[in-house]
């Protein structure tokens, strides 16, 4: 492996001024390989312009929050205790906490859907996709503390001690104890789509973000940062070297604290903005500001950011919060609830301020409407690319050192963010083949090359694809979660009302 | 009302005057011994993905060590001697959840061992032995 590494390298080397055509290369073999797939997720509606897939997961949210009564407002302060260990039983200390399990599954969505996804989004939608996106990760709560309770429920636990779980297990199990058919079939499908959304958005997305980063910022070629993440990668996943894993998760809840508090500052320096920002959020939220596809493009693109961000429907985010003990599934779901929480509604929504603040994106005086590029993208201050470079420019423009910064951010995001979804992909890989060392190696190696891959497509291709890997996890999950809702409804009832004699107690 | 003198012990020379102490004074007051061991462990540490996966296991295992290991011999050789012995091994911050163990357990004293580090150490990285005399909800007895 070591040797193929160096020859590929050493071939890398040689074609060098040639790089830009085989980025062409593999990019068009990979849009030519994946486009069947992206079209027929991201259909039209008969007669529309609306993708079907977007109303999907905003649909089941709203579900979702109506038949658990707007789960995610009644039970907001409660989750706050379960995550600060009010409930938790001493005696179990030692186990994987709630607040663990909680930190482990927004390191798999805090990443880059929150820096360059949003950045993408305003670009495209304007400021009012912020108020749309902020809409859909409210209501997305609501799924996600479906599918986490399920998530719990239905885990496997092996006589050694060790758990399995996420939204194969519950479709299989929850679909058999209803008395459903073809529980199997959707755990299986759901299983590969899994794959798929690892290589995609928990990968190839990532790497290719980290990559273009580090370009614009420090002029190193991307085919250089992602052979380094793919080494780096390989020596975590395959080397089992957890040391380098362990520091970074370590780390990256810090640069997320400081992600926002960086953000505050910007935000603070330029307070006699903030009503003008928020004006134009509900202006482009409820009017025609002239980008592409009018205010329903605006609803599009804030939707598809909130889904893509915080994960919510996709049926991930089950598959890290299975790990908890605890007596209770329905605990595990309302610290889930929070997970969109933080992940949209404070951290997306602080990328999107510091681009609108910032007047990153260019409006006709005279018009009021944003001023579109030839790919009908909204023209930017600093004229670079959406996505990162575009949330770089909006700190740089504020803070000179903050794109640096930014940089380490990124990649430090990408990485855990690849490191987490690594393990979601094992989980649908092993689910599907069982476990077994060569198995998994498969599954590792080819992980490590979509790292590369990833690094070096565009990133439209890219993106494309890891929307359309992800969204399709969640057309699946979310027809289980509305087939099994009943029977979390069930353990809600039944915990409400312990909770309110007092037959649940607090220990602290 | 017989006495329960709870000892903090982790194997360390440290803990065994600590141990040696609470014998003699067991044995002269036909007391019950209790020996805590506490694996240090903060709910709020990040684990990744697999980690979670194996943490129960993990426990199981460290616990099993604990006892076997650490505990075990050191019961016996006092149950052999004619001394009550009980031993219990918890996770957490240590002097918290000794505290919480001499409540939980009836502890009549608490008898813990002390490091002998500097002055400066202990106040750069705490000392058990130190918070127990600050937090002890019994008498606290620290042996040089």
């Amino acid at each position: 492996m070591k040797h193929a590494l160096a020859a590929a390298a050493a071939l890398l080397a040689l074609t060098r001024p040639a790089q830009a055509s085989l980025a062409e290369t593999v990019d068009s073999i990979f849009a030519a390989s994946t486009g069947w797939f992206v079209g027929l997720i991201f259909a039209d509606l008969p007669g529309t312009n609306i993708p079907w897939i977007v109303g999907w997961l905003v649909i089941g949210a709203v579900v979702f929050s109506l038949y658990f009564g707007f789960i995610q407002f009644r039970a907001f302060g409660h989750a706050l205790a379960l995550v600060r260990g009010k409930y938790s039983d001493p005696r179990d200390a030692g186990e994987v906490s709630h607040f663990q399990a909680l930190a482990t599954a927004l390191s798999g969505t805090v990443g880059l859907g929150n820096i360059a996804g949003v950045a993408v989004a305003v670009a495209i939608g304007g400021a009012g996709a912020v108020f749309w996106m902020i809409l859909a990760g409210i209501l997305g709560m609501a799924t996600k503390f479906t599918e986490c309770t399920l998530g719990v429920k239905y885990r496997n636990e092996y006589p050694d001690g060790t758990v399995s779980g996420g939204p194969m297990y519950y479709l299989e199990k929850g679909f058999a104890e209803r008395g459903l058919p073809l529980g199997k079939l959707m755990a299986i499908l759901f299983s590969i789509f899994c794959v798929l959304g690892a290589l995609g958005g928990g990968n190839m997305f990532q790497a290719n973000q980290a990559a273009s980063q580090v370009q614009s910022v420090l002029g190193i070629s991307t085919w250089i940062t992602g052979l380094v993440l793919s080494i780096i990668v390989f020596v975590v996943i395959v080397g089992g070297i957890k040391s380098i894993a362990r520091v970074t998760e370590k780390v990256v809840p810090f640069m997320g604290v400081g992600y926002v508090l960086v953000g505050m500052m910007i935000l603070f320096v330029n307070s006699d903005m903030i009503l003008w920002a928020f004006g134009e959020i509900f202006r482009g939220a409820f009017t025609d500001t002239g980008i592409v596809g009018g205010i329903v493009g605006a609803i599009i693109q804030g939707f598809r950011r909130a889904a893509f961000s915080n994960e919510a429907g996709i049926g991930s985010a089950a598959i890290a919060h299975s790990a908890v003990r605890t007596k209770e599934p329905i605990t595990e779901g309302f610290v889930a609830l929070l997970e969109p929480f933080i992940d949209t509604v404070i951290v997306c929504t602080m990328t999107a301020l510091v681009i609108i603040i910032t007047q990153q994106l260019l409006i006709d005086a005279d018009t009021g409407l944003y001023i579109l590029d030839d790919a009908g993208r909204i023209a930017t201050a600093a004229g670079t690319a959406s996505g990162v470079p575009l949330t770089s420019a909006a700190f740089g423009s504020a803070f000179s050192w903050a794109p640096y910064a930014l940089s380490v951010a990124v990649f430090l995001f990408a990485f855990s963010t690849m490191i987490t979804w690594s393990y979601y992909g094992m989980k649908g890989w092993t689910y599907m083949f069982g476990e077994g060392r060569n198995k998994e190696l498969v599954f590792k190696v080819g992980f490590c090359v979509f790292v590369f891959i990833g690094a070096v497509s565009s990133l439209d291709s890219v993106l494309d694809f890891s929307d359309a890997a992800l969204f399709a996890m969640g057309v699946v999950n979310v027809i289980g979660l509305y087939l099994l809702m009943p029977i979390v409804k069930r353990e809600l009832k039944s915990y409400l009302e312990r909770l309110q004699s007092g037959e649940i107690k607090a220990y602290k | 009302m017989s006495e329960t003198y709870m000892i903090a012990f982790d194997g360390s020379a440290p803990s065994h005057n600590a141990l040696k102490f609470g014998a003699k004074i067991a044995s002269a007051s036909g007391g019950r011994l209790v020996l805590a061991h506490v694996l240090e462990w903060s709910p709020y540490s990040f684990l990744t993905a697999e980690e979670l996966e194996q943490r129960h296991k993990r426990r199981e295992e460290e616990k099993g060590r604990a006892e076997q290991v650490i505990l075990k011999p050191v019961k016996d050789r006092l149950t052999g001697d004619g001394l009550e012995v009980e031993t219990v091994v918890r996770y957490g911050h240590a002097a918290e959840v000794i505290c919480d163990l001499a409540r939980e357990m009836k502890a009549t004293q608490l008898i813990v061992g002390r490091t002998g580090s500097s002055a400066i150490q202990a106040r750069l990285f705490g000392s058990v032995s130190a918070s127990l005399a600050q937090m002890s909800p019994v008498p606290c007895t620290i042996v040089p």
